[in-house]
């Protein structure tokens, strides 16, 4: 048990989008393995405050693992070195007394830092406009979605699909830089149910022409993101949304 | 434009087409690379019958003029299409690096290197043409002789025998092999994720064969090598 480690941070610091960045070295003692990463942070940014100096700004929300906003490459992995959790879940005990720690930003062209550790991922907001999304109607006539029979295997795989929460971990550790498993837990969602089957076309081809402006790179199946993905979506649905696209750009 | 055409273009521009291209090449260059393997391997049983296979692949009208270039266009796609992607994923992991990285904590280091592996495939190739494809296409379409004969009998055992007296090239070809070995590792089971085959009954069991068909190929063409620099020693 140890409520009193002694860490040294190496942080990107960055003053704005258009601002050269580069690391700082930080010391913090008095740290709890309880603590999760964000809380460190915290420390660490009312030990700047205290010493006058600039807190370091960093991405969070909700701190349960469900809003995908925290972000953090820590220590060269994305979310660090734990499996199936984002940054707000990593618990300090995953390190060690007089660990030094590696924080920067989640890195891609397509997704161009603003300050510090904070990174813009609209590129993610405009695929989603592009088509992931079913369309209703809302005029008060709605079908209640559980009247249509749905078999459970495919509602099972929907389900696990529409776990993303779309915090980029996928795009930050690919080689590639590309978002293709973010990209295809939409398109698989959605293609995988009958109320989505019937734009399932558009989506995809939409969707996928969106990514590709935005400047991801490509998919080489090397499955780093199946492997740091909070939520464990899995390869299989970019096979889906591979099978998706073929179907959709063959067919007239 | 009818927006069928259109969406045929996209397709060839898009991230996803692109990869499916890839794998199909890829399959038709493992089917091409298990052909090419079990044809040589008759070198080891009999030389007649290499012979005559050897003869029948080089002069047989469909496989000279249609298959031919299709293999030769696979080749310079998959190499050309595989160059330009990693120039363009390189582009889009963006102007600052990571300080700190661990690849290696969540993928393979096949997967990371098929660029590597594939360039030095290229190499190889170079070598391979060099070796056996342009003097057979000079002695066939040059010389005009379609023969297959050289001093009254077949030439193909004797030239396959021929290239393996020398020990630096032998262990070229080796070294080659190994790293074909490597790019098949994640090219196998990568084309088949490509083209949106991924199943729980089916991509284990497939991921084992396409270990199996990396390994015992290259093994078995490096086998082939050395076997015939062995045997010829005096
Ligand atoms: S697929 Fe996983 S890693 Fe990628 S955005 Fe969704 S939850 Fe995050
Ligand atoms: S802060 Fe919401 S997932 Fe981490």
């Amino acid at each position: 048990m140890s409520e009193n480690m002694k860490l040294t941070l190496k942080v990107w610091r960055q003053k704005d989008a258009k601002s050269q960045g580069k690391l700082e070295t930080y010391q913090l003692d008095k740290i709890s393995e309880h603590m999760s990463f964000l809380e460190m942070l915290d420390v660490l940014n009312e030990q700047l405050i205290n010493t006058g100096e600039e807190p370091v700004a960093f991405d969070h929300d909700c701190r349960e693992g469900i809003c995908g906003m925290c972000s953090l490459y820590i220590n060269g992995e994305a979310h660090g070195p734990d499996r199936g959790v984002t940054t707000c879940q990593l618990h300090m005990r995953m390190f060690k007394d007089g660990d030094t720690i590696y924080i920067e930003p989640f890195r891609s062209k397509a997704f161009p830092v603003i300050k510090d550790l904070v990174v813009d991922r609209g590129s993610f907001d405009r695929i989603q406009h592009a088509g992931g999304f079913v369309s209703v109607n809302t005029s008060g006539n709605t079908i209640d979605a559980n009247t249509i029979p749905i078999p459970k295997e495919d509602a099972d795989n929907a389900f696990d699909a529409a776990t993303c929460i779309g915090c980029g971990a996928c795009v930050a550790t690919c080689k590639n830089s590309s978002a293709m498993l973010f990209v295809s837990a939409k398109v698989a969602q959605f293609s995988l149910l009958p109320q989505g089957k019937i734009e399932a076309k558009d989506r995809v081809l939409n969707m996928v022409h969106q990514m590709d402006l935005e400047g991801f790179g490509n998919c080489t199946n090397t499955g780093a993101c199946e492997v740091e993905c909070p939520k464990g979506i899995s390869l299989e649905n970019i096979a889906i949304m591979n099978k998706e696209y073929f179907k959709a750009s063959t067919k007239a | 434009m009818c927006p069928q055409s259109e969406n045929n273009i996209l397709f060839m521009k898009s991230s996803i087409g692109r990869k499916i291209l890839m794998a199909l090449s890829g399959f038709f260059l493992m089917f091409f690379l298990a052909q090419h393997f079990t044809i040589n391997f008759l070198s080891v049983l009999s030389e007649e019958s290499f012979n005559s296979v050897s003869h029948f692949m080089g002069t047989n009208p469909l496989i000279q003029y249609a298959l031919q270039p299709v293999l030769l266009f696979a080749v310079i796609f998959h190499l050309s299409m595989g160059i330009y992607l990693e120039i363009k994923n390189k582009a889009a992991r963006g102007a600052v690096k990571y300080a700190m990285n661990k690849p290696g904590t969540n993928a393979p280091w096949v997967s990371r290197n098929m660029v590597y592996t594939g360039i030095a495939i290229l190499l190889f190739l170079g070598l391979h043409f060099y070796d056996f494809w342009i003097p057979e296409l000079v002695t066939k379409y040059v010389e005009g002789d379609m023969t297959g004969m050289h001093a009254g009998s077949f030439r193909y055992y004797e030239e396959l025998v021929a290239k393996f007296q020398d020990p630096v090239r032998v262990g070229i070809y080796c070294l080659a092999f190994i790293f074909l070995a490597l790019h098949l590792l994640h090219g196998f089971q990568s084309s088949f994720q490509s083209v949106g085959f991924n199943s729980n009954r089916y991509t284990p069991g497939l991921k084992k064969f396409g270990n199996f068909f990396a390994i015992v190929i290259p093994l078995g063409f490096i086998f082939i090598a050395l076997f015939h620099y062995v045997s010829h020693l005096n």
